[in-house]
C-alpha cells in the first residue's frame, strides 16, 4: 500500500522497475558509500596487508618478499608467545565467567529493591569509569607485598601473613583477572540489571502463588529470559579480552620475567619496539584466526541458520 | 577569503622585514624529548647559552623518546623540520642519513678536532660513511653501581671492586636484613643488570662478541657460563617486591638507606641529587669488575637539511654552542652525564662525573653500548631470556644459553 502511494509521484517519468528502484535506494546507497569504504579499505584492507606481511621477512620497514611459514615456525617455539596464548585463555575464561556471576549477583542484590540503591549502582559501575591504565596502577600499589595488603595485614600484627601473587610467576596472572573483574563486573551488573527490571511482574507473581523459592525463579525462569542481555554482555566482554593489553602494561609490565605476558603485547612490543614486522604480524593473524574460529559457530547459529530455515 | 588573504600577507611582510632586518636574531627550533625536571634543567643550559650568543632558542620538547623521534622524522619528511633534534647515540638517524635528510657536519668536526676529542666508540656511532651527520652532546655510562656508604660502613664492609666479591658481601648483608640490591625489576633494568655483569666479570671483548658480532661461539666459552652463573647467583640479593618497580624506586630504596647496592646508568645520580645527597658523601658510585670499563652512549643533536642561509648560519651557530667547553660543563652537571669531550677541565664537576672522565681517559675502557651494537630486534630476544632467567631460580646456566643461541639464530 504505502510503496505504491509513494511510486505514484515518480510515475510520469517512465522507465522500468528497476530503474525506479534503483532511484530510490541511491540515496540510502550514497550515504552508506563512505561507510563501505572505510570497511573495505581500512579493516579488510589492512587485514589482508597484516596477513600478507606475516609471510615476509619484513623488520623496521614493510618488505614484500615471500618466506612462507617461516615466521610461523619461529612463533610457535617462541616461548613467549606459548605463554602469552595460554595467558589469554586463563584470563578470557576467568574474566568472562567470574564477570557474568559477580554482575548477576550484584544485579540481583539490587534488584531486591534495597535502599540507597543509585548509590550502591554507582559505586559498582564506578570502576568500569576508570581506565585499564589507571586499574592497573593502582592494583599493582595494593598487591605490591612491600607496600600494599600484604603489609597492611603484617603491621596489624600478623607477621607470617603472605600474599605476594603479583611478584609469584605462577600467580601474577590471577591477579590480572582480579584487577579485571574489579574493572568490568560492574558494567556487567548493570546490563544484567537493565535486563532484570524488563521481566514482567506477572511471572513473579504467578511463581508466588505455585510456591517456587525466589532462588529457584532466578535461575529456572529469569535467566533464561536474560539471554539476550547476557549474550550482550559476553560480546562486550570478549572485546575486552582480545585486546588486554593496557592492563597488563601498566600491572606487571608482563612480569615477573614472562608470566604474564599477552598476545597483544607481543605484537605491539615486535611491530613497534623491535622492528620485527614480520614475527609481529604473524601474531596478529594467529590472533585473527582464533578470534574468527571462535566467532563463526556464533554468527552461523546466530545469523545464518534462522534465515535458512525461513527461506 | 580576501580578509585571510590580506592577513597572511601582512604576516608574511613583517616576517620578511623582521628576518631581514635582524640578521642576528636567528630563531633555533629544537626538538627533544628532555622533559623531567632534571633533564630540561640541563636542556636550559644550551638555551641560555644560545640567547647570549644573540640567537632565540624556540624549545618543542616532547614527552617521551619514541614519541618526538616519530614527530620529528614526519616533519622532516613532511619538509617542515626542526632546527635541530635529538636523537640517541647509535642506530636510531641510519635512515635519515641514507634518504639526505640530515646534514653533514664533517666540515665543522674537522675545524673542531671531533675524531682526536671524542672516545671513538662515540665518533664511530656518529660517523657515517665517513662523515659526521651529527653532534654528539654528552657520554651516558650504564653500567654504575651505586652504593650507599653509611650501610658499608656499619657492616664493616667495602665495596665490592669484583662480583664475586659482590655476592660474598651480598650474602654478608643479606644476613644482617638489608637488601643487598635494589633493582627495577622490569625486564629492560634485568638486562641493564646482566650486561653490567657481561662486562665487568666477562669483559670488554665478550660484551662485543655477545652484542656485536653475534655468533655463537662466546656462549661455548666456560667463561661465558661463569659470568652466567654468577648472575644466577644474584637473583638471591634483591628483595621479594623487586617484580615490577620502577627504577627510581629502586634509587630511592638506596638513598633510604633500605638498599645497599644498586646498578643503573649515570641518569639514577639526579635521584640522589634531588634528594640532597652528595656524591662521595652519603653514596658512592663504582664500576664492578677486575678492570673497570664503561658501557657508554648518549645524546646526539643532527640538522635537517636545508637550502636556507638563515637556517645555515643558525645551525652551525648552535653547533658551536653545544660544543663550548662551559656549555658542556654545565649541561652535564645538570644531565648527570660526562662532557663528551675529553679535553675539557671536569675538576668542578662531582667525583663520580670526574671517575667517569679518568676512566674514559684510556680507550681500552671504552665499550661501546648494546644500542650501538645491537639491532632491536636482537636485543629484544636477549631481553625476554635474560627476564625468563632471572625471575626463574630453577632455570639452570644452560638452559638460559640455550635461549641466547635461539635469539641469536633467529634474530642475528
Amino acid at each position: 500500500m504505502d510503496s505504491i502511494s509513494i511510486r505514484a509521484p515518480s510515475m510520469p517519468s517512465g522507465g522500468t522497475k528497476t530503474q525506479r528502484r534503483v532511484k530510490t535506494r541511491l540515496p540510502a546507497a550514497i550515504a552508506l558509500l563512505p561507510t563501505a569504504l572505510i570497511v573495505l579499505v581500512v579493516y579488510i584492507g589492512c587485514m589482508l596487508w597484516t596477513v600478507r606481511l606475516s609471510f615476509t621477512s619484513s623488520t623496521l620497514l614493510p618488505k614484500l618478499d615471500w618466506v612462507g611459514l617461516a615466521q610461523y615456525s619461529r612463533l610457535f617455539v617462541n616461548d613467549r608467545f606459548l605463554t602469552s596464548a595460554s595467558n589469554i585463555i586463563i584470563f578470557g575464561a576467568l574474566f568472562i565467567s567470574g564477570c557474568l556471576i559477580i554482575g548477576f549477583l550484584l544485579a540481583v542484590f539490587i534488584d531486591q529493591n534495597i535502599r540507597g540503591e543509585g548509590l550502591f549502582r554507582t559505586v559498582f559501575l564506578y570502576p568500569y569509569s576508570m581506565s585499564f591504565v589507571v586499574t592497573g596502577v593502582a592494583w599493582q600499589w595494593f598487591l605490591n607485598p612491600g607496600l600494599g595488603l600484604q603489609k597492611l595485614v603484617r603491621d596489624m600484627g600478623f607477621e607470617s601473613f603472605t600474599f605476594d601473587w603479583l611478584v609469584n610467576q605462577r600467580m601474577a596472572i590471577y591477579t590480572i583477572v582480579v584487577a579485571g573483574l574489579w574493572h568490568g563486573a560492574g558494567l556487567t551488573m548493570a546490563i544484567l540489571l537493565a535486563g532484570l527490571r524488563g521481566v514482567d511482574k506477572d511471572l513473579w507473581k504467578a511463581a508466588k502463588i505455585d510456591g517456587i523459592p525466589t532462588w529457584r525463579v532466578y535461575t529456572s525462569v529469569v535467566l533464561p529470559l536474560l539471554r539476550p542481555m547476557v549474550v550482550t554482555a559476553v560480546v562486550l566482554l570478549t572485546t575486552g579480552v582480545v585486546k588486554l593489553y593496557d592492563l597488563v602494561v601498566a600491572m606487571t609490565l608482563g612480569g615477573p620475567g614472562i608470566a604474564t605476558e599477552v598476545p597483544a603485547k607481543f605484537v605491539m612490543d615486535h611491530l613497534f619496539e623491535r622492528n620485527n614486522i614480520g614475527l609481529g604480524t604473524a601474531a596478529a593473524t594467529i590472533m585473527l584466526i582464533t578470534v574468527v574460529s571462535i566467532l563463526a559457530p556464533w554468527v552461523y547459529v546466530r545469523y545464518v541458520r534462522p534465515q535458512g530455515r525461513h527461506a | 577569503m580576501s580578509m585571510k588573504t590580506r592577513v597572511s600577507a601582512y604576516t608574511l611582510s613583517v616576517a620578511l622585514i623582521w628576518s631581514s632586518g635582524a640578521l642576528a636574531q636567528q630563531k633555533a627550533e629544537v626538538l627533544h624529548w628532555w622533559t623531567s625536571a632534571g633533564e630540561s634543567a640541563s636542556v636550559k643550559v644550551f638555551a641560555d647559552q644560545f640567547t647570549k650568543a644573540g640567537g632565540t632558542w624556540v624549545d618543542n620538547a616532547i614527552a617521551g623518546g619514541a614519541n618526538a623521534r616519530t614527530a620529528g622524522i614526519n616533519r622532516m619528511v613532511g619538509g617542515n623540520p626542526p632546527t635541530m633534534m635529538q636523537f640517541n647515540t647509535g642506530k636510531q638517524f641510519d635512515e635519515l642519513v641514507s634518504n639526505d635528510l640530515v646534514r653533514d657536519v664533517d666540515a665543522q668536526a674537522k675545524a673542531g678536532k671531533w675524531r682526536e676529542i671524542m672516545p671513538k666508540p662515540i665518533v664511530d656511532a656518529t660517523v657515517r660513511e665517513g662523515k659526521f651527520f651529527a653532534v654528539p652532546v654528552n657520554i651516558h655510562g650504564q653500567n654504575w653501581m651505586f652504593y650507599n656508604t653509611k650501610i658499608f660502613a656499619d657492616a664493616g664492609l667495602e665495596p665490592p671492586k669484583t662480583f664475586p666479591e659482590l655476592v660474598e658481601s651480598g650474602e654478608k648483608l643479606k644476613a644482617k636484613g638489608i637488601i643487598p640490591i635494589a633493582l627495577g625489576g622490569q625486564p629492560n633494568w634485568e638486562h641493564n643488570l646482566f650486561r653490567a655483569v657481561v662486562v665487568g666479570h666477562g669483559g670488554a671483548d665478550m660484551f662485543r662478541q655477545l652484542y656485536g658480532t653475534r655468533k655463537p661461539d662466546v656462549l661455548k666459552s666456560p667463561k661465558f657460563k661463569e659470568t652466567v652463573e654468577l648472575f644466577g647467583k644474584m637473583r638471591g640479593l634483591v628483595d621479594p617486591g623487586s617484580p615490577g618497580r620502577n627504577w627510581n624506586d629502586a634509587t630511592a630504596l638506596v638513598i633510604t638507606n633500605k638498599a645497599a647496592m644498586h646498578f643503573n646508568g649515570d641518569w639514577a645520580k639526579g635521584e640522589f641529587i634531588a634528594a640532597g645527597q652528595t656524591a662521595g658523601k652519603e653514596y658512592g658510585c663504582t664500576v664492578v669488575g677486575q678492570e673497570p670499563k664503561l658501557v657508554i652512549g648518549g645524546d646526539v643533536f643532527v640538522f635537517p637539511a636545508t637550502k636556507d642561509k638563515t637556517a645555515l648560519a643558525t645551525q652551525d651557530k648552535l653547533i658551536q654552542v653545544l660544543l663550548d667547553p662551559t656549555s658542556q660543563i654545565e649541561f652535564n652537571k645538570k644531565k648527570g652525564s660526562i662532557p663528551v669531550r675529553m679535553d675539557v677541565d671536569v675538576s668542578s664537576m662531582d667525583t663520580c662525573a670526574q671517575k667517569s672522565h679518568s676512566i674514559l681517559k684510556d680507550p681500552a675502557n671504552q665499550v661501546e653500548s648494546m644500542e650501538i651494537l645491537s639491532p632491536p630486534n636482537f636485543s629484544g630476544a636477549m631481553q625476554d631470556a635474560v627476564t625468563q632467567y632471572w625471575n626463574n631460580p630453577n632455570m639452570s646456566a644452560d638452559a638460559f644459553i640455550e635461549k641466547i643461541t635461539s635469539a641469536m639464530r633467529d634474530a642475528g
